[in-house]
């Protein structure tokens, strides 16, 4: 396939089955040079983030820890939706039933902990990883059930399992402690750092610990077989089938690593919240989860940071902003809560219409043409960084390209424009 | 016994009026292969307005009919305002712009209406009747029963009687072919949504009066009723309707029988079971080729 068939209709041809068999037999994953330094680039840019952000926590007031050590969390979460919906197209509606899991996991886990006088800092991860496995199991189980089911009917099974939640925290009231959840007793934060050293802060620091490694292993995994066959089934399941894929585990493998990130993700929130409660994993969590998924950027794992960071700040701004205003309080009390669900709704439907990249295929439209600008004007700049070609548009024309294709490179393999390698 | 009778009729009631809410669901699926994520929110839509002008008007069933209207309307205005523009390639987007239209419209009547619950009013006596000791079905139960039964009758003898039934099975069943023989495909969808919509609002008008008015009022009637449509299969209409008295039913005996908090865990289990046995719910058709 060539670069020009590409450009004309790339969707189309994404979703035939011929298209699905020559995207895997000339996939760029296979022949890319740079294949064997993916790892190390994942590894450096999560340590550069990691780095960013320790600073940042250290230097902003404890309320903003709070609100990074919540997008931090959603992040785990959400990360692991966009690779299950995004990239293998199962929509799940039960995600934050599996963050509930893993939150009353580490709140048990942590309270027994706690009543034998067990307080090191060492039982928080310990916890986490148990409510991890908890949500793996939870996961396959689901996920066995759904590599059944298609499009609404798995959409109809996971909203069942959400709305089950409350019911079940007070059936089994003598271990769930029903509406009124249980307490997640974590250790505060080490006295070595310092005696007023802001628990916000250090809360911010174990969701980063999460967030990172979540979207490190996330972003290793997308770009190896397992990604590749995840695309494939999503894209066509009898192509994939056709290509050897066992399309049945494939998506189970996609639920269960999705809900492992659910799991890690609700751990983090019950700790930061220091509490586990069925309201706080309610059906609009779930949908928010998609909210972010779809603002940020389907399948993209960049897009997952800006989905997360849109569904924390944007209730925050807007209340803020509205704090800015005179209101009688019956007013208050009416606009607050509904003007950013409105917001929401009406970002939600635009962006779903109008930009279906979200947020990251906005920025990577404006980076391309940013690029077109500057290799038009400077004829001359090849870099030897080993910049992938990939970045070359999808659905950008041919002209676009050839204003952006470096002359210096050699033909590259004639699939890599077309890879969806979405990080 | 007469918890049992009263539990059944109870349930039976419900189940109508989830019947009647999955049939607009799957009118849409069928025409659009659309789950509408938004039709609770446009059916409580319809209930603010009928509550509105029933108090303006003093009168149920000026409120009433201004509800119908307005659901005719609202349907029209989503499907050709919004979900018309919604690219079909990937079945999430159109989940996902339903679900943005819900959060707006329930944005907006939060903001109109505040959260405060508000009583709905009723045409009728919603006290039962008794025969003997035992209390059975109060006139609003029948009244339930009657206009589901003549909205259930209304759509199977427009889709099997009518000109216009046979365009939407036939645009529904093969769209291109359907253009080629001189159907108005687009219109005819526009159509599905209103139809639905007015379903939809028929429905929120039945059950809201037992319990209260609020912005989220329908949201676990659409779960219950979605539930119910998945299990009778979202092709089938027949199917829907079955599903909903079988879910009304199963949601009263065993919040009857086993306590109130158990009864999202039964409707669960049936949906689990059903799913593993028949992926595609209990009425749907074999599907023969899948490439």
């Amino acid at each position: 396939m060539t670069g020009s068939d590409a450009a004309v209709a790339p969707s189309a041809e994404r979703r035939t089955a011929g298209g699905v068999l020559r995207r895997l037999a000339g996939s760029p994953m296979l022949g890319r040079p740079g294949r064997g330094f993916t790892l190390a680039r994942h590894l450096a840019v999560a340590v550069v983030g990691l780095a960013v952000m320790w600073y940042l926590t250290d230097h902003v007031e404890a309320f903003y820890d709070f609100q990074i050590a919540t997008i931090a969390a959603y992040l785990c979460v959400v990360a692991g939706l966009t690779v299950l919906t995004g990239l293998n197209g199962q929509v799940s509606l039960g995600h934050s039933a599996l963050m509930a899991v893993g939150a009353y996991t580490v709140g048990l886990l942590l309270s027994k902990f706690n009543d034998h006088n067990v307080r090191a800092q060492w039982t928080v991860p310990l916890a986490l990883a148990l409510g991890v496995l908890t949500t793996s199991v939870a996961g396959g189980v689901i996920g066995l059930a759904a590599a059944r089911l298609r499009g609404p009917y798995l959409a109809g099974l996971t909203l069942a399992i959400v709305v089950v939640v409350p019911s079940i925290a007070t059936q089994f009231g003598s271990l769930f402690h029903g509406d009124q959840g249980v307490p997640v007793p974590a250790p505060p934060a080490p006295t070595s750092l310092g005696q007023f050293f802001p628990q916000e802060e250090w809360d911010a620091w174990i969701a980063l610990a999460a967030a990172g490694l979540t979207l490190f292993f996330l972003a290793n995994l997308v770009h190896g077989r397992v990604g590749r066959n995840l695309r494939a089934v999503r894209d066509h399941e009898v192509a994939a089938q056709l290509a050897g894929i066992n399309v049945a585990r494939t998506q189970v493998t996609a639920f269960v690593v999705s809900a492992a990130c659910a799991g890690l993700g609700g751990g983090v929130i019950a700790v930061i919240n220091q509490s586990a409660s069925p309201d706080s994993f309610a059906l609009t969590l779930s949908l928010y989860l998609l909210l972010a998924i779809v603002l940020g950027g389907l399948g993209s794992l960049y897009g997952a940071i800006w989905g997360s960071i849109a569904i924390v700040w944007l209730p925050y701004l807007t209340n803020k902003v509205m704090n800015g205003l005179t209101l009688s309080a019956a007013e208050a009390a009416k606009l607050r809560g509904n003007v950013p669900l409105a917001i929401f709704g009406l970002a939600l439907v635009i962006i779903a219409i109008a930009a279906p990249g979200g947020i990251q295929g906005l920025l990577r439209r404006a980076g391309r043409w940013a690029r077109a600008r500057f290799a038009s004007r400077v004829p001359q700049p090849p870099s030897s960084t080993g910049r992938r070609p990939e970045t070359s548009p999808p659905h950008g024309g041919a002209t676009h390209r050839q204003a952006a294709g470096p002359e210096g490179l050699p033909p590259t393999t004639p699939s890599a424009p077309t890879s969806e390698v979405t990080t | 016994m007469e918890r049992f009778v009263f539990l059944t009729v109870d349930g039976l009631a419900h189940g109508a009026i989830y019947a009647a809410f999955a049939l607009a669901l799957v009118l849409i699926w069928r025409g659009t292969r659309v789950v509408n994520f938004a039709q609770g929110a446009m059916a409580v839509v319809s209930a603010y307005i009928a509550y509105s002008v029933a108090s303006a008007s003093g009168s149920y069933w000026v409120g009433a009919i201004a509800a119908i209207v307005s659901g005719l309307l609202l349907g029209v205005l989503v499907e050709r305002g919004v979900m018309r523009f919604v690219a079909h390639t990937a079945p999430l987007s159109a989940i996902v712009v339903a679900l943005g239209v819900s959060l707006l419209i329930a944005a907006i009547i939060g903001i109109l209406y505040g959260v405060d619950q508000r009583p709905f009013p009723v045409p009728f006596s919603r006290t039962p009747y008794t025969i003997g000791s035992y209390a059975v079905f109060s006139p609003f139960t029948l009244f339930t029963f009657g206009v589901v039964a003549v909205v259930v009758i209304g759509i199977g003898l427009l889709f099997t009687r009518t000109s216009v039934g046979l365009r939407m099975r036939a645009s529904a069943f093969a769209p291109e072919t359907a253009r080629l023989l001189g159907v108005n495909v687009s219109r005819v969808l526009t159509v599905g949504w209103a139809l639905a919509a007015v379903v939809g609002a028929v429905a929120s008008l039945l059950i809201i009066p037992t319990a209260f008015l609020q912005p989220n009022a329908m949201d676990l009637v659409f779960v219950t009723a979605f539930t119910a449509a998945v299990i009778g299969g979202l092709d089938s209409p027949v199917g829907a309707v079955v599903g909903g008295l079988v879910v009304g039913l199963l949601l009263s005996y065993v919040s009857g029988y086993l306590g109130s908090n158990v009864t999202s865990i039964g409707v669960l289990v049936l949906l689990v079971a059903v799913l593993l046995l028949r992926p595609g719910g209990l009425f749907t058709m074999r599907q023969a080729r899948r490439v």
